[in-house]
């Protein structure tokens, strides 16, 4: 594709239908840049998909994108066309710099179109003025820590994705760490419509940062990046992508919520938070998560820290936390990452609320956001405290970190967990395993300093986990209500001892609410599905548990402790406050009346063959009696 | 140099690992064959004397010299360890800290409560601990 000045011209002045578009040097070159990145030659028009793609990462309206796309005269002649490319590129330069889009805008001077670059250096980008971000968050984009997931899924996939994309990437070995951070910029906006090769990096921003050069680099991490999107089956929860907080959207780094939650399945497999879940227990407990039992085993390799078969709280916390993460299409990285270690888990677990602090200081610092001083503070102090740490940590995890920290040079989740750990006050030695600080985790470091804004409370989102068995009718409820609650839920079987009862209405104050003072639950939500909880367990219905059986050894574990499950059940609704509560229970109503009529029907079969075994039964009886009085009668023949 | 590690269970391996990865095939030859010698060994053994043992010290192939060294757990499961002879700087007590290694390591995979006695080992964490410790000593 002709890529010299004069021949983007050329088609610029032709295709705009007479008009000449006056282009300068600097714009032509941009221009002839990304067309050849969204249209790879020989083609002579740029690809629907990728051009698409371009557009939303200037971030500029949908409808702007459509008026650009009429009147560069794409749509007339239905194509991208180098014209009608450079048209809309100008267009959208015009856009952004506020002109109306309209031809005549784009007859003066403007700006280079800005579109969310991937850029290699992100320190600058963490000190960039408020419009970068402002910006980059204008697109909406799930920001939950699904986001945080994908990317560090990119991050980890980038390796091995980076040598595919091989005319645009250039596989660097170091900057690969501090190149996802770009990552998480482009990604949010690309969720859509992402191409794996056309995952090159865009525009670079004009102003302030011109980040020029080893964008190629970036182009392997953003490739990576659309390859990892689309698999994501994530749903946009919010779009809340807000300049404010960019929480640590490490896919490695629980949430207070995933937190609670884990806590709250803990206890339902084992109340005594202090005590150990064995292994048999866990296993049965993450084989219902459906992942292949290879994957299972590696992340309990990954998370049984101490190796002793079972899991503590913080090791369960982990481990769930993989689960989640694999279940939702992260790849399982190759040790433990760092915010998932017991000691740091231990800390968060023992300071919720500190962590909640610092969870916050670990969001991106924006401009707009107190985190960003909260982290600059924190960093700073981590910093310091590196030496500190050094001396608590294993020789061996604290050389990598430190050597991560130095390459990175980002305010990264090592240096903020040393800094937790180093205050923390259950400092477990990991004596038995210097865990290696591998890259995988350097790179979700640099996911931490993705932003993402605060997600509201959430549970982790669990695959669809649905029973084929009547008697898991309820279970499919359960897993209903939980879907909705949770994006794509697989929530191991719940906790109420009883299947629950479509007593939604009530709204009795379930003293659980109270233990759980840290979860702010919507209070009709929580209460709606707590309450129904307590029904169960209250009413109990004579309906047997038997068939149950999933229920059953959960119920058995938990029956001695209603309140923390009706609460885990209750924060997962609590996710989603805008669901009808009507509408869960008028579900819940028709699933119980369902499976009250199967059940009735098993009964009736049952009861039905019962009957039919005794009448054999009676008969076999009489042809005994019948057997054993004509043996009477012959033995005295016999004998005698 | 070349050192190939192996464990076994009831005579089929659970886990084998070659370094360098050629003449896999010959060490997997020789590991079998060297079942039947830790089995005479252990039952002659008779008692619950069942410690690291060393075997065939001195086996020698016809074109390659290489020792095998044997080891069982009190699970009987054999771990079989083929060291070029060459490789003259391996001494005993080195051979058996490797042994207490993998015999740790292998306890550590048992804690998984999702691996089966019985499983060929995937676990990576294993993988890793075998092959950094075959590389120290090619």
């Amino acid at each position: 594709m002709e890529q010299g000045p004069a021949g983007a011209s050329g088609p610029a002045a032709a295709g705009a239908g007479g008009l000449l578009l006056p282009l300068s040097e600097t714009e032509q070159q941009r221009y002839s840049e990304l067309f050849s990145r969204c249209c790879p030659p020989p083609e002579a028009a740029a690809g629907g998909s990728s051009v698409g793609e371009l557009f939303r990462a200037s971030q500029l309206p949908p409808d702007t994108l459509h008026q650009i796309t009429e009147v560069c005269g794409a749509k007339r002649v239905g194509y991208f066309g180098p014209a009608q490319f450079y048209i809309a590129l100008k267009l959208i330069a015009a856009a952004q710099s506020g002109f109306p889009v309209r031809i005549e805008s784009i007859k003066n001077e403007l700006p280079l179109p800005r579109f969310m670059a991937l850029k290699n250096d992100t320190e600058v980008r963490y000190g960039t003025p408020a419009e970068f971000h402002g910006v980059k968050f204008q697109v909406p984009h799930a920001t939950l820590e699904k986001n945080s997931y994908k990317r560090t899924d990119e991050g980890d996939k980038q390796e091995p994705k980076s040598p595919p994309m091989s005319p645009i990437c250039s596989p660097p070995a170091s900057p690969s760490t501090y190149q996802r951070i770009p990552l998480s910029y482009g990604y949010g906006k690309a969720r859509s419509g992402l191409e794996q090769q056309h995952g090159a990096p865009y525009e670079v921003r004009h102003s302030t940062h011109q980040q020029d050069g080893p964008s190629s680099g970036n182009y392997g991490a953003k490739s990576a990046l659309a390859c990892s999107t689309p698999n994501r089956s994530l749903s946009v929860e919010r779009e809340q992508q807000d300049s404010s907080t960019q929480y640590a959207d490490d896919p490695w780094r629980i949430t207070e919520e995933q937190r609670d939650y884990y806590i709250n399945q803990f206890r339902s497999l084992q109340p005594d938070l202090n005590a150990f879940i064995s292994g048999s227990v866990a296993k049965n407990f993450f084989t219902k998560s459906k992942l292949p039992i290879p994957e299972l085993s590696h992340i309990w390799e990954l998370s049984d820290v101490d190796c002793d078969g079972a899991l503590t709280l913080a090791e369960f916390c982990a481990a769930f936390h993989l689960v989640v993460a694999r279940k939702n299409g992260y790849q399982l990285p190759e040790t433990l990452p760092e915010t998932l270690l017991p000691e740091y888990l231990q800390a968060a677990c023992l300071k919720p609320m500190r962590d909640c602090a610092l969870f916050d200081s670990y969001s991106e610092p924006l401009p707009s956001s107190q985190q960003t001083r909260d982290l600059g503070r924190t960093e700073k102090s981590s910093a310091e405290e590196v030496p500190d740490n050094s001396a608590l940590l294993q020789d061996g995890k604290k050389d990598d970190k430190q050597a991560l920290k130095v390459s990175t040079t980002l305010k990264t989740i090592p240096k903020e967990f040393q800094h937790l750990t180093v205050k923390a006050a259950a400092q477990e030695p990991n004596a038995l395993r210097a865990r290696p600080r591998s890259r995988s985790y350097s790179s979700t470091s640099i996911e931490d300093a993705m932003k993402k804004g605060e997600e509201p409370p959430t549970p982790p989102p669990r695959p669809q986990k649905s029973h084929s068995r009547a008697s898991s009718l309820d279970l499919n409820k359960i897993f209903q209500q939980n879907t909705q609650a949770v994006r794509s839920g697989w929530l191991p079987p719940p906790p109420p001892a009883l299947p629950p009862r479509p007593s939604v209405s009530q709204t009795e104050q379930p003293s659980e609410v109270e233990l759980h003072p840290q979860m702010n639950k919507p209070p009709s939500q929580a209460e709606e599905n707590s309450s129904a909880k307590k029904e169960v367990v209250l009413a109990q219905p004579p309906s047997k548990p038997a068939r149950r059986k999933l229920r059953t050894e959960a119920q058995g574990l938990e029956t001695p402790e209603l309140s923390p499950t009706i609460n885990v059940t209750s924060s997962l609704p609590a996710v989603k406050p805008h669901l009808p509560v009507q509408k869960q229970s008028s579900k819940q109503k028709r699933a119980i009346q369902t499976a009250i009529r199967k059940n009735k029907e098993a009964n009736a079969v049952l009861a039905r063959l019962n009957s039919e075994l005794q009448q054999q039964l009676k008969e076999v009886h009489k042809e005994r009696i019948a057997l054993e009085t004509q043996l009477e009668q012959l033995r005295p023949v016999t004998v005698l | 140099p070349s050192q190939c590690d192996s464990f076994c269970s009831q005579n089929y391996p659970l886990y084998i690992r070659s370094v360098p990865t050629e003449n896999e095939l010959k060490f997997h030859y020789t590991v079998h064959t060297s079942l039947d010698v830790v089995d005479e060994k252990i039952s002659a053994m008779g008692k619950a004397l069942v410690d690291q043992r060393e075997l065939y010290l001195g086996l020698l192939y016809p074109t390659e010299d290489y020792k095998v060294y044997g080891y069982v757990t009190n699970s009987k499961v054999k771990f079989v360890m083929v060291v070029d002879s060459s490789n003259t700087a391996l001494r005993d007590n080195e051979i058996r800290s490797m042994f207490r290694k993998l015999h740790n390591s292998y306890t550590d995979i048992m804690c998984n409560p999702f691996y089966n006695p019985g499983d060929r080992i995937h676990s990576r964490a294993f993988d890793t601990m075998v092959n950094s410790m075959m590389m120290q000593v090619c």
